[in-house]
């Protein structure tokens, strides 16, 4: 309810919540999405695999 | 350029800068929610309404500070899920589990007390008001305590055991967590907040007595800023002490590199000012600094509050030298040692995969042992040479001087600021004092953004102190998406910036036609 209420009442700071939610718009659903997919969880399919990957990747470079 | 060398400089770029961005908001967020608590209990205190004004005008500023923040701190934990995922697997639950508690008390206890600090100025008591809002303000240090925690534990690596099974670092003592490099950086980053919001309501209040608008109000909120900033800067003070002692004695090559410091002494100087010799290097001959004004016993004094102390150089790391307190030489592991021990732990990695793949359990046995004996140099093993365990001296030693100037400065700035407030009225009547105020405001920002400078540029090139190097830590992702991705945040948070700061002064503006005295 407070949010509700104060949504309604709200004068400068409804520039602020269009704000909010444009940048959480692009932050969880744009750039998370499309650009910074977790690469482990992506590319493998179990811990195993992926405990694996890492340790191609530490005991290689 | 090698494609892995750019992706760990694009990486790296790209944390940094949305580092830099997210701080420029959580400072203020720290500080102004604790100096807007006082003021309404003072409101509460005093029933007077002039501080329930001075309350809501800098509940609003805070208001427009938390919104515009918020949330630019998830991007971090998205660029270690992309850019940094073997960093990310490597240091399992130990990093996760406080960025979890952090996740869920930021959630639960700032975006509720927040809402009925905001809009429950008509709809809950007096007393339950107040509450939220000091509950706001101790949300929001809290959440900064489980961040600068995991933080603490990268450079000060403590209470886990690493599993070859899982690649993972596991947990065994929760409490190692919260060691003195945690607690000291904990402390030295909340309090740099207060100052900092200390000098931003100085700045704004000056504004309006420049204007002329509400001079009442801005003499009293410059009390209060001026009290709150004079002692967040002590402590801030006291703390960074605190965190020069830890560094010297968990992380020495990050403050050799703050001192450009190569052959340490005891009753080490300390360079108050100095230019560095671009052609120094670790192996040669040549000075340290083409020209230098140095405290006498400051490094030995700031690092081992004791004068005659030991302070070790780049060189004397890198050999292995050190002296006790009774001036005896110790030898430490050499850095050539270190190296040759990371290989070895890296090489029983391998061989402890391969041998759990073949079923050979004494092989696996075997290669546990050897990896056990030499796994706090791991990360040495990545190095070629010991030129590349050495932090950006340059930047470290500069940084390190922006923020120790710019500290003093303020703290000077403080005092002198309430000697004019409560024994003259020269700053009302002086336009030059008010513009000293007004633009000493961003110099607070570069103060603030220069100590995680040096704490994060000089402790290069680990992302975990002796366990793993930036350059083993970034994912085999291409260097062009991390580059793209790179400007797309450097645009958003520009964005982001711009709207702040333009929204944040009309709302001053708007705010100081209105009574507020």
């Amino acid at each position: 309810m407070f949010y509700y209420n104060g949504f309604r009442e709200m004068t400068v700071g409804k520039t602020l919540w269009v704000i909010i939610l444009i940048k959480l718009f692009i932050f969880f659903v744009v750039m998370k999405l499309f650009f910074f997919p977790d690469f482990l969880s992506t590319n493998f399919e179990n811990d195993e695999d992926r405990a694996e990957h890492v340790r191609h990747e530490l005991t290689s470079r | 350029m090698s494609d892995l060398t750019t992706v760990v400089d694009w990486s790296r770029l790209q944390f940094a800068i949305t580092a830099i961005y997210h701080w420029l908001f959580v400072p203020l967020t720290l500080g102004l929610s604790v100096m807007v608590a006082i003021m309404e209990s003072i409101y509460l205190k005093t029933k007077s309404e002039k501080w329930l004004h001075a309350t809501k005008f800098w509940m609003r500023l805070f208001g427009i500070n938390f919104a515009i923040g918020v949330a630019t701190g998830i991007i971090l934990e998205f660029e270690f899920g992309t850019n940094w995922s073997n960093y990310s697997w490597f240091v399992g639950d130990i990093f996760g589990a406080p960025l979890a508690i952090e996740g869920i008390l930021a959630f639960f206890m700032e975006s509720t007390f927040v809402a009925v600090m905001f809009f429950g100025w008509n709809k809950v008591g007096p007393r339950f008001h107040l509450a939220s809002t000091w509950l706001t303000s101790i949300g929001a240090s809290i959440s900064a305590l489980w961040i600068l925690v995991a933080n603490a534990w990268m450079q000060y690596p403590v209470g886990m055991e690493f599993d070859p099974e899982q690649m993972r670092n596991v947990m065994d003592n929760f409490w190692a967590l919260f060691s003195g490099i945690a607690v000291n950086k904990f402390l030295h980053a909340v309090l740099s907040g207060w100052a900092l919001s200390g000098v931003f309501v100085i700045g704004v209040s000056c504004w309006f007595l420049w204007k002329k608008r509400n001079v009442e109000f801005a003499i009293r909120s410059i009390k209060v800023g001026a009290w709150f900033g004079l002692i967040g800067m002590l402590l801030t003070m006291y703390t960074g002490d605190g965190s020069a002692v830890e560094v010297t004695k968990h992380q020495p090559m990050k403050l050799a590199a703050m001192e450009g410091l190569y052959h340490g002494h005891q009753g080490q100087s300390l360079a108050a000012v100095a230019v560095l010799n671009p052609d120094k290097e670790w192996n040669n001959d040549e000075d340290e600094y083409l020209f230098d004004i140095s405290l006498p016993y400051g490094l030995s004094i700031l690092g081992r509050h004791n004068p005659h102390a030991f302070i070790p150089g780049i060189t004397d790391i890198i050999n292995g030298v050190d002296l006790n307190a009774e001036g005896d030489t110790i030898n430490t592991v050499s850095y050539a040692e270190r190296i040759a021990m990371g290989k070895k732990a890296q090489e029983a990695l391998r061989l402890y995969g391969e041998a759990r793949e073949a079923g050979d359990s004494t092989a696996m046995a075997s290669s546990l042992e050897t990896l056990k004996d030499n796994y706090r140099f791991f990360g040495y093993g990545y190095f070629n040479s010991v030129d590349e365990a050495i932090p950006p001296v340059g930047l470290t030693f500069v940084m390190f001087r922006v923020m120790v100037v710019l500290g003093s400065y303020f703290l000077l700035f403080f005092i002198v600021v309430l000697f004019l407030v409560y024994r003259t009225t020269l700053l009302q009547r002086k336009t030059w004092l008010q513009w000293i105020a007004m633009v000493s405001v961003p110099f607070m920002w570069v103060c603030s953004e220069a100590g995680w400078a040096v704490a994060e540029v000089g402790r290069q090139p680990w992302t975990v102190q002796d366990l793993l190097p930036t350059i083993a830590s970034v994912s085999a992702v291409p260097a062009s998406s991390v580059i793209v991705t790179f400007w797309l945040f450097a645009l958003i948070f520009t964005v982001l910036l711009i709207a702040e700061v333009s929204i944040m002064c009309r709302q001053i503006s708007k705010e100081s036609k209105k009574a507020l005295d």
